[in-house]
């Protein structure tokens, strides 16, 4: 097993343990989606119209949980030294993280979304598109917020500043993750245009996200 | 000059950016002022930089 | 004169410090000049004076990008040629920065109201200055929260940089989000082809907001370079006391 794969097998199982935030993530999506028909109120065509919407703020947030543990953990037992000495280079070592930490925060939100588009009367075409859009959009979610991963990595409250960083950056995938579900409900424009997009920005952002997250922690640890 | 019925929003517009514009010179001002008191205060306590306590030699 | 004899701070200092005088009185100038146009200048058509905004708004506007691009060569300088004054002309500039992006703000925000009839519009172009200028936020609060100048230095490069690939997605992602909910009409600022008597009031005020933010920055800059030498002294003091 290469120790690429090694890494990758590493962060899952400690994501799913006790602790590792893996399933607390999926609990927060639907914490999030519950409470909001409790601020909205119970009218089930706004839910249905805005659904869309709040599964993506929803899935937003939770993926947002967790990142600031990403490196801060390695960081703090000292696997981090190791890794920054290790032979593979440190940008596919990033992308490993992101990718383990995408496998097992956000690959649950994707499946969680049925059940919860149940709650907000997404009619099966509907959540369909959103958890599409999801799957294609949240692993530029966690590529962005390896960035601000590695730019708070010794902050000892870093988890809101990582947020504050990283949320503005988050907004093109958000608008066009968003725009392809609704393109997908009520069109007029084709699913296909915002979701290539959303594509084009997962790809971008798995390459610019590993690259500055690495550049981040050889400039910082110095 | 005529600013028009809408003459209230034009004079808060210009109000807001010379305030903004003030505030800026005056943060850049006081900075200095604070900055040159600190170093003069630590020149008169005998600390100082390498380059100015020797003076034969240049950085 | 090579940029390398700029790189000594203390040349930096001296320069700056000669040449800031004349700055300010090309900034006063110029102000003096474009206020005395923008009083001249005929009013709009549609808008009436209050087209007088714009004299402000739109330079903030040019202002917040140049000089978010402003930080991000100079984190290009602190990560790539370790420039040893890129550091500290990335940090003068990101409050400057925010400043004029608030100002913008503000002022598109009163401009909206007698023209749309309401204080904020999540239309392409103010949405995306809030965004630019939640990422200034995000810059600031980065350089106040690690205590190390040289790595609070190299990680708020890496987000300028992060940040400036980003805007254009970002101004393309909003601009294309505000056409998909808004109806067609909105007010084109200023028209296609601006009439002269409108254009040169706009480019004066523009360079006397360049010449504001030249001066300034170099100012702030001469602040920064010395509020490290207050730092370096009192941990050599720390150290001396520590008995070191």
């Amino acid at each position: 097993m290469t120790a690429l794969t090694a890494l990758l097998v590493r962060d899952m199982r400690l994501a799913v343990r006790v602790g590792g935030g893996a399933l607390v993530g999926v609990l927060f999506f639907l914490l999030v989606v519950a409470i909001i028909p409790f601020a909205i109120g119970p009218d089930l065509a706004l839910l249905a119209r805005i659904g869309p919407a709040i599964l993506w703020l929803g899935a937003l947030l939770a993926s947002l949980l967790g990142l600031d543990r990403l490196i801060a953990s390695d960081h703090e037992d000292g696997s981090l030294d190791l890794i920054l000495a290790a032979q593979t280079p440190l940008e596919l070592t990033m992308a490993g993280k992101a990718l383990a930490h995408w496998l097992t925060t956000g690959l649950p939100l994707v499946v969680a979304t049925p059940l919860l588009g149940l709650l907000l009367n997404l009619d099966p075409i509907a959540t369909g598109a959103v958890a599409l859009t999801l799957a294609a959009g949240t692993p530029a979610l966690t590529f962005i917020g390896l960035v601000g991963a590695a730019l708070t990595v010794a902050l000892r409250r870093g988890g809101l500043l990582l947020a504050v960083l990283i949320l503005p950056l988050t907004i093109p995938v958000l608008i066009f993750g968003v725009a392809a579900s609704n393109a997908a409900i009520v069109g007029p424009i084709p699913f296909g245009t915002p979701f290539t997009i959303l594509c084009a920005l997962t790809l971008m952002s798995a390459v610019v996200g590993p690259i500055a997250a690495a550049a981040t922690l050889r400039q910082g640890l110095d | 000059m005529d600013l028009g019925p809408h003459a209230a929003f034009i004079i808060g517009a210009y109000s807001v950016a010379i305030l903004i514009v003030a505030a800026l010179i005056a943060w850049v001002l006081i900075d200095q002022r604070r900055q040159r008191q600190l170093l003069s205060d630590l020149e008169a306590r005998g600390i100082t930089r390498r380059s100015e306590r020797s003076p034969e030699r240049h950085p | 004169m090579p940029l390398i004899d700029l790189a000594n701070p203390s040349r930096f200092l001296t320069l700056s410090g000669r040449i800031l005088p004349w700055l300010s009185a090309a900034t006063l100038i110029a102000f003096a000049f474009g206020i005395a146009q923008v009083i001249g200048a005929p009013d709009d058509y549609q808008q009436g004076a209050t087209a007088k905004i714009m004299y402000i708004h739109v330079p903030s506007a040019w202002l917040s990008m140049f000089i978010w691009g402003t930080m991000s060569i100079a984190a290009l300088g602190t990560l790539v040629w370790r420039h040893p004054l890129a550091d500290v002309a990335a940090k003068a500039a990101a409050p400057i920065g925010a400043a004029l992006t608030l100002q913008c703000l503000v002022t598109g925000s009163l401009w909206g109201r007698p023209m749309w009839g309401t204080y904020w519009v999540w239309d392409g172009r103010l949405t995306s200055v809030l965004v630019l200028f939640l990422m200034y936020l995000g810059v600031l609060a980065l350089w106040r929260t690690i205590e190390e100048p040289a790595r609070a230095a190299r990680a708020v490069a890496v987000l300028t940089l992060v940040g400036a690939i980003n805007l254009p997605i970002i101004k393309f992602s909003v601009d294309w989000w505000s056409t998909l909910h808004q109806p067609s009409s909105v007010l084109r600022l200023g028209g296609p082809a601006m009439h002269p008597s409108i254009l040169v009031p706009l480019l004066v005020m523009g360079l006397a907001f360049f010449l504001l933010f030249f001066t300034l920055h170099l100012a702030a800059m001469r602040n920064e370079i010395m509020r490290r030498r207050v730092r370096t002294l009192m941990l050599m003091q720390a150290d001396a006391a520590a008995g070191h």
